[in-house]
């Protein structure tokens, strides 16, 4: 077993080596893959505030879209209003600036996941999962039938956001705009899960029953859990919209809601940095997968449950074990 | 006046036919232990739930320092200085010791929708804990994980952390269940050193703790009080030997 400094040592040099390789990458990828690690970052935002609420808080969330989605329209919804000079709802200015639209997109998905909590997390277990997802359907089929915005072909946004007077078509700029969004959002976290209200939460997942006889009411934990996680899928959605100029009803479709779980449980539920992993490994694999076949989900499919069974506890877990494995081999 | 910490009322609990809780009333006066005692089966562990909140009593009241509390939730009366232990233990498993406590103690310091503070910098919170950790038996096992307690260890670190939270009154349910006899004696002079400050409501099936204990006893069959007094008293019950001390001298 290593000391608690050597670990920490390795973590810190771990650390080190991660940032040096995210701040290179645009050295030495194409435009390609740069924009696949682009799309790594953004997603896995997502798939971390996923984890919190399911692998800290315990609750098994299946609409996570429609925060995420949400996200992306506070981007596209703005852009438009911009773009058109008309006030949104009558009253809302549009807006093209990214430190504008970002935050209104993660109030408003904060808002909703303050709704959609309040109401889902009255119920637990596979009620829960079934209340979330049919809330994110709601959104989705609301969406798609708002032909004001686009319906079905959701809202091309002709131009990212502006952000401090930066070139923002330049792909690699737009790479370490992203990458300074991911490391605020990944530092954010971190004081969140290891503050008093993480701890609790963590609690909250692992014996309900016995938090609630301390007097820790359960409900109102797990609904603040669940907003601030709403939050982070928003950050991660108008990020997205952002990247890909473009908002739509795919962004809300419960296969979204489905990708980021996967993401979580490839990486390991309930792990700081397994989400990273998974989002990492779920999207290059359906690149490389989806070069290769056509039915490149059912590879997919078949990866993650060899991932899962193979590893208990995803990549995060897997990753663990060989290095303890490494450690006691050198003695 | 009543000045009791606890107060039952003619409290009903019917599951379907079932009569689990018929019409109980009982009390638990400052300087207490009240003793519930009981055959398997009589409604003891339906009792302690409608106590602390878990389930809702039919008819009847529950009053916590005078407070009805027949309605409010487990957290509510929690913080009106209700504790309890759990018969079979419920613990945060993957957890430490140490970490078991400082959740009680970060419970009832208060300040826990904080998500921009550092939970390992709380001072206040770690000394507490440690305080209260020190000179107990699980002092040396502090860091270890809940799950690699044994079950004599895990029973004491229930009591530990029911205290931590600084309770009014303790519903103790079956502390002494499992515990092998050194353990239970143990556990004995610890309850009897926490029965100084803290009154108790102590349901038991260990004869040896419950005369040990006791300030009361009632005796609680088919969800019925059949007798209630002092331990002399109820040692020379006839009813009660009847149905239950004799019936249990001839089980063991």
């Amino acid at each position: 077993m290593p000391s608690p400094d050597a670990r920490n040592l390795a973590r810190r040099i771990g650390l080190a080596v991660l940032v040096v390789a995210l701040l290179a990458v645009p050295m030495f990828a194409d435009s390609s893959s740069l924009s696949l690690v682009t799309r790594i970052l953004i997603y896995s935002i997502a798939a971390a505030s996923l984890n919190f609420v399911l692998g800290y808080g315990g609750m098994i969330s299946l609409g996570h879209a429609a925060f995420f989605g949400i996200g992306g329209y506070v981007v596209g919804m703005l852009f438009v209003h911009h773009a058109d000079a008309t006030p949104l709802m009558g009253f809302i200015p549009g807006s093209n600036q990214l430190l504008v639209t970002v935050p209104a997109a993660v109030v408003v998905s904060g808002l909703l996941a303050l709704i959609i909590g309040a109401l889902s997390l009255r119920t637990g277990g596979v009620q829960f999962i079934m209340i979330t997802l049919a809330f994110a359907q709601m959104i989705f089929f609301f969406f798609v039938s708002l032909k004001a915005y686009g319906g079905e072909d959701g809202i091309i946004v002709r131009r990212t956001n502006e952000f401090l007077g930066l070139n923002m078509r330049d792909r690699v700029t737009l790479y370490y705009v992203m990458l300074g969004f991911w490391a605020v959002f990944m530092l954010a976290l971190w004081r969140v899960v290891h503050s008093s209200f993480g701890t609790v939460l963590r609690g909250m997942k692992q014996n309900e029953r016995r938090m609630a006889a301390l007097g820790y009411a359960p409900y109102r934990y797990k609904l603040y859990a669940f907003v601030l996680s709403g939050m982070g899928a928003g950050l991660s959605g108008a990020l997205m919209a952002n990247f890909l100029r473009f908002a739509s009803p795919d962004m809300l479709h419960w296969t979204k809601s489905a990708a980021l779980m996967t993401m979580v449980i490839l990486g390991g539920v309930g792990s700081f940095l397994g989400p990273i992993w998974g989002t990492a490994a779920y999207l290059v694999l359906e690149t490389w997968l989806a070069a290769q076949t056509e039915y490149w989900q059912l590879w997919l499919g078949l990866i993650l449950l060899a991932v899962v069974l193979g590893t208990r506890g995803g990549i995060n877990a897997g990753m663990a074990r060989l290095a303890a494995l490494m450690m006691r081999g050198r003695g | 006046m009543t000045g009791a910490v606890l107060e039952v009322k003619c409290l009903v609990k019917r599951f379907g036919g079932l009569i689990a809780t018929d019409h109980v009333s009982l009390e638990v006066r400052p300087g207490e232990v009240h003793a519930l005692i009981g055959p398997n089966g009589a409604g003891k562990s339906t009792l302690i739930n409608q106590l602390c909140g878990e389930l809702v009593p039919d008819e009847g009241a529950v009053f916590l320092g005078g407070q009805d509390v027949t309605a409010a939730s487990v957290p509510d009366r929690v913080a009106l200085g209700l504790g309890r232990t759990f018969q079979i233990t419920n613990l945060l498993t993957e957890m430490s010791v140490r970490d078991n406590i400082a959740m009680a103690v970060q419970a009832r310091m208060g300040r826990n929708f904080r998500i921009w503070d550092a939970v390992a910098r709380r001072r206040a919170l770690w000394a507490e804990t440690d305080g209260l950790l020190a000179g107990t038996a699980l002092d040396t096992r502090a860091h270890v994980p809940v799950a690699g307690l044994s079950h004599g260890e895990k029973k004491q670190l229930e009591l530990l952390v029911a205290l931590a939270r600084k309770p009014q009154l303790l519903l103790l349910d079956e502390p002494m269940a499992g515990l092998g006899a050194a353990e239970s004696h143990e556990m004995i002079v610890s309850l009897r050193q926490v029965a100084q400050a803290t009154p108790m409501l102590l349901v038991e099936h260990d004869m040896e703790a419950v005369f040990a204990l006791a300030t009361r006893i009632s005796v609680l069959v088919y969800g019925r009080i059949i007798a209630s007094g002092s331990v002399e008293e109820i040692r020379a019950n006839p009813e009660v030997r009847e149905a239950y001390l004799g019936a249990e001298d001839e089980l063991c």
